[in-house]
């Protein structure tokens, strides 16, 4: 973060790269994918490093949750605001992939209706709801991955930045609205499949979702979208637009005072984040092959806090980090022994809060600091960090 | 045969335990009848009375036995009327379970005690003629009606509305000249109102007017499609006055509901409030201390067995004191390091829940406990034919009450409260005026928790207790304290009552979860108008 560094260029979207934080992440990024994508397609099966397709399925799965949590660390680490309802972008994004993915299974369901999917046969329904038009064309669902969730964060943010709701309150009604949405969603009324939500999908813009092939594809757009997200974000934090953000995040009085419309910033960086929690849910969706309204639980949307806590908060890199790490963690736990996952998940709240405050990156950082105080007695310490909290 | 047998059993069992039920409130309101031998010897003579040639002694014999306490004259009238109480050779009378065969099963009368298969050649049958038939079809009907014991005659009233025919109306006429309790007497006449009403005779839509029950309606609409005009025209009327009488009913019972929610709300939300409000700490493990609390209760009446009651009033202190402490741990060992940083205090006290909730399902178990409901909490007190209110719910109710009223007695009137107000008013200022303001911290802490643990205490009563208690009311809690502004103790209570109504107007049309959707956009959108709450906290406070 470094925000005292002004930086060479001066086209907005360019200037992450002079990073150094940037190129080594998308340097690492770009060298997992192709190393993942060389020994899943290389080298034969049975081999032992040979990545099999259900690896690769869950490293995708990683790396979509990797974008949920910069999408995160975004609105949390840039501008202070604890968003306990990310789950619900996510989820959103994910239904209009997962509404997509439906009707491209068309008449090939368990009741071949040609258009309504098996669970509103099974409802007994007689036409499709309106709000599932148009869903039959990728560019439209696509487009609705991204707008669906952004026009909420932005009636939602509007309504809650104008008249100033910040800090506890704002994240106690973020964690009221995922609520609301999840005992929506599991109604059955609201048309998208009640409790067992969208699933036994087929077909991706024509490609078999149950290929190892789509799956590679899956895990590379995900990479992709990953490595896109991230230079979208570190640009939008080190544009000035960026540098207001931080300063409402430090002192939102002042920096109105100082004469910027502070709730514009706060919605604009909100809205952004949305779409990009949006964007993670779609390509979580076909990877996991089904969504259902347990993605808008607020357990969820506070255990990706957890992953950009532990990672580093307002770092980015630090929020894949920590995203990676604890479900790696969760795939190991609940696989070795179920019962400790939740003790162990429950630890590490408690512990990153307490004892590691700035998480993994902060631990990096503070090593490599120290390690160059040894070597040179520089005084000045061109990291006067200032991540007061909100 | 076998399944026969296994019928005759169930209904043999079925009346048997109505009938015991019965029976105990009987043994203990007259204490004389329980010498079963003097009980049974009095019986057999009632039985011996009924072995006569002349009908019209069978006739008395019968009256006899309908007048006698004895709880078991149903079943020998009812033998009698379908043929099956018998004699054997010796003297002594059966009761044949299945008369079909050679050899009939049968059982003593007076014990009841089953005595294995005997052929009917050995068995001779107490006739009865057709006259003693029509006596005993509706002397069977109003058996208990002609019991001594109030109680018993309450129920066998209430369960004849709608089941009267028109020979048993002369004989409920004589009854209720007699009757001397009013509501068996109320009972009674309603029942032969019911059956005139339907009969299309004004006298009984005139008895009918203004009564609650749903079986009334129903008579009364049928006599409303009565083809004399002005019986229909009366029956009419009659339900419109009804339907008026019974809309007032169920909005009261609404309100009732809805403060009886409400009141949980508080009783979860009250402790939040002192956390949150006072201290500015986010505890999202509260509703786990609720669960402690719940969890007490259980251990409490396994400890105690058989005294649900005692083992409930122990609780309040026990739930209150695990809770506490629980509370204290978590203050000292987590939330005073992140003194200053609410949004970290979230995400620490949130892990601290998914481990006391996990320690839950470990320890004990991830299933629902049973927690008994006291018997001087079960039922329910019952106002009219349209409406009762439920006691457990009441006795909550009270206890949010009680709860919140000790609450603002401690924050007004006590030094600890004093000193509460003064660290949350200006923490440096009251430290240089020589208070401590560390100890102020672990006690408010302390009586926030505790309160937690009483919710539990109360909840345990009303909902399951498991490991997912606290979860199901945490957001619930949070809101409340929104609703009625941080740091404000009335401004809970108005807000978790208000909450819980609006709740429960909503359900009807909307259903419960929508209700719920409905309730929480309120909330969102409610924050956004008046971001401090219904009450804001005004003066220096409201800074912070």
């Amino acid at each position: 973060m470094s925000l005292t560094t002004e930086s060479s260029t001066n086209f907005w979207l360019t200037r992450p790269f002079s990073e150094r934080s940037t190129q080594i992440f998308l340097g690492v990024l770009l060298a997992a994918l192709a190393l993942v994508t060389l020994l899943h397609v290389a080298v034969p099966p049975g081999n032992p490093l040979h990545v099999g397709a259900y690896t690769v399925n869950l490293f995708g799965k990683y790396l979509s949750y990797a974008l949920l949590a910069v999408a995160v660390d975004l609105v949390w680490g840039y501008l202070g605001i604890l968003s306990l309802g990310h789950g619900a972008f996510f989820a959103i994004g994910g239904y209009a992939m997962g509404m997509y993915l439906m009707r491209q299974i068309g008449d090939r369901g368990t009741y071949g209706h040609p258009v309504l999917p098996d669970f509103m046969v099974f409802l007994n329904w007689d036409s499709l709801p309106w709000f599932w038009h148009g869903f039959d064309m990728a560019w439209f669902a696509f487009a609705m991955v991204l707008l669906a969730p952004g026009l909420l964060a932005l009636v939602f943010g509007f309504l809650a930045f104008r008249s100033r709701v910040t800090g506890v309150y704002l994240s106690i009604i973020t964690q009221a609205l995922t609520f609301a949405l999840m005992l929506a969603f599991f109604r059955n009324e609201m048309g998208f499949g009640g409790n067992n939500g969208l699933t036994d999908f087929r077909e991706i813009v024509g490609f078999d979702l149950r290929s190892d092939a789509t799956r590679l594809g899956l895990f590379l757009a995900t990479g992709v979208a990953l490595a896109l997200g991230y230079i979208l974000c570190r640009a939008i934090v080190t544009s000035k637009l960026g540098r207001v953000s931080v300063a409402t995040r430090d002192a939102e009085a002042r920096t109105r005072f100082l004469g910027y419309r502070v709730e514009r910033f706060q919605l604009f960086v909100f809205v952004v984040s949305a779409m990009l929690a949006g964007l993670a849910g779609a390509l979580y969706v076909p990877q996991v092959g089904i969504i259902n309204p347990s993605e808008f639980s607020p357990i969820f949307s506070i255990e990706i806090v957890l992953w950009v806590a532990l990672g580093g908060r307002a770092t980015l890199y630090g929020a894949v980090i920590g995203a990676i790490l604890v479900n790696y963690a969760k795939t190991i736990f609940t696989g070795v022994m179920p019962d400790a996952w939740l003790f162990a998940l429950g630890a590490m709240f408690v512990l990153v809060t307490v004892f590691l405050p700035k998480g993994v990156a902060g631990l990096f950082r503070y090593l490599k600091r120290r390690k160059r105080e040894d070597q040179t007695t520089d005084p000045d310490h061109q990291h006067t960090s200032k991540e007061a909290s909100a | 045969m076998r399944r026969f047998l296994s019928l005759a059993l169930l209904c043999f069992l079925l009346l048997g335990a109505t009938l015991t039920a019965q029976a105990q409130t009987d043994t203990a309101n007259n204490s004389g009848s329980d010498n079963t031998g003097a009980n049974d010897s009095a019986a057999l003579e009632l039985l011996e009375a009924l072995d006569v040639e002349s009908y019209t002694a069978k006739g008395e014999a019968i009256t006899a036995i309908l007048q006698s306490d004895d709880e078991r004259a149903r079943d020998w009238l009812q033998a009698l009327l379908d043929g099956r109480l018998q004699r054997t050779e010796d003297g002594r009378f059966v009761l044949v379970l299945e008369n079909r065969g050679r050899d009939w099963p049968v059982a003593d009368v007076l014990t009841g005690e089953a005595l294995g298969e005997m052929s009917r050649r050995d068995l001779e049958r107490i006739g009865i003629n057709n006259n003693l038939r029509n006596q005993l079809r509706s002397a069977i009907a109003v058996v208990d009606l002609y019991s001594p014991n109030v109680e018993r005659r309450r129920t066998s009233a209430e369960r004849l509305l709608g089941e009267v025919d028109g020979e048993l109306v002369p004989t409920l006429d004589d009854l209720i000249e007699q009757e001397e309790d009013e509501q068996v007497r109320y009972r009674l006449t309603q029942a032969v109102a019911i059956y005139r009403a339907e009969a299309g005779e004004m006298a009984g839509v005139e008895a009918l007017d203004g009564s609650l029950h749903p079986r009334s309606r129903v008579a009364l609409s049928r006599a409303a499609n009565s083809d004399d005009p002005i019986v229909a025209n009366a029956a009419a009327a009659s339900l419109a006055g009804i339907e008026q009488q019974l809309k007032l009913n169920r909005g009261l019972e609404t309100l009732y509901f809805g403060l009886s929610l409400g009141s949980v709300l508080v009783l979860a939300a009250i402790g939040l409030a002192i956390t949150f409000g006072v201290m500015g700490v986010i505890n999202m493990a509260h509703g786990e201390l609720m669960m402690l609390g719940a969890y007490t209760t259980w251990a409490m009446q396994q400890l105690l067995p058989g005294q649900p009651g005692l083992a409930l009033i122990l609780s309040i202190p026990a739930g209150f004191m695990v809770a506490a402490l629980a509370g204290v741990a978590i203050e000292r060992g987590v939330i005073q390091f992140l003194k200053g940083r609410p949004l970290e205090t979230l995400l620490a006290t949130f892990g601290i829940s998914l481990i006391l909730q996990q320690l839950v399902r470990t320890v004990i178990s991830p299933l629902n406990r049973t927690v008994i409901t006291p018997e001087w909490m079960s039922g329910s007190l019952v106002v009219n034919d349209a409406l009762s209110l439920t006691l457990n719910r009441m006795v909550v109710l009270g206890f949010a009450l009680v709860v919140f009223a000790g609450l603002m007695l401690i924050m007004r009137r006590t030094r600890l409260g004093l000193e509460v107000r003064a660290v949350t008013q200006n923490r440096a200022m009251a430290r240089s005026m020589g208070i401590r303001a560390t100890r102020v911290d672990i006690m408010t802490f302390a009586l926030g928790s505790g309160v937690a643990g009483l919710a539990g205490v109360a909840l345990s009563q009303l909902t399951n207790v498991g490991p997912n208690l606290g979860q199901n009311y945490i957001i619930d809690s949070f809101m409340v304290v929104v609703f009625g502004g941080v740091g404000n103790l009335w401004g809970t209570l108005v807000a978790g009552l208000s909450l819980g109504v609006i709740n429960q107007v909503l359900e009807p049309w909307a259903g419960a979860v929508l209700a719920k959707i409905i309730v929480l956009v309120f909330i969102i959108l409610f924050i956004q108008k008046r971001p401090r709450g219904l009450f804001p906290q005004k003066g220096r406070a409201a800074e912070g």
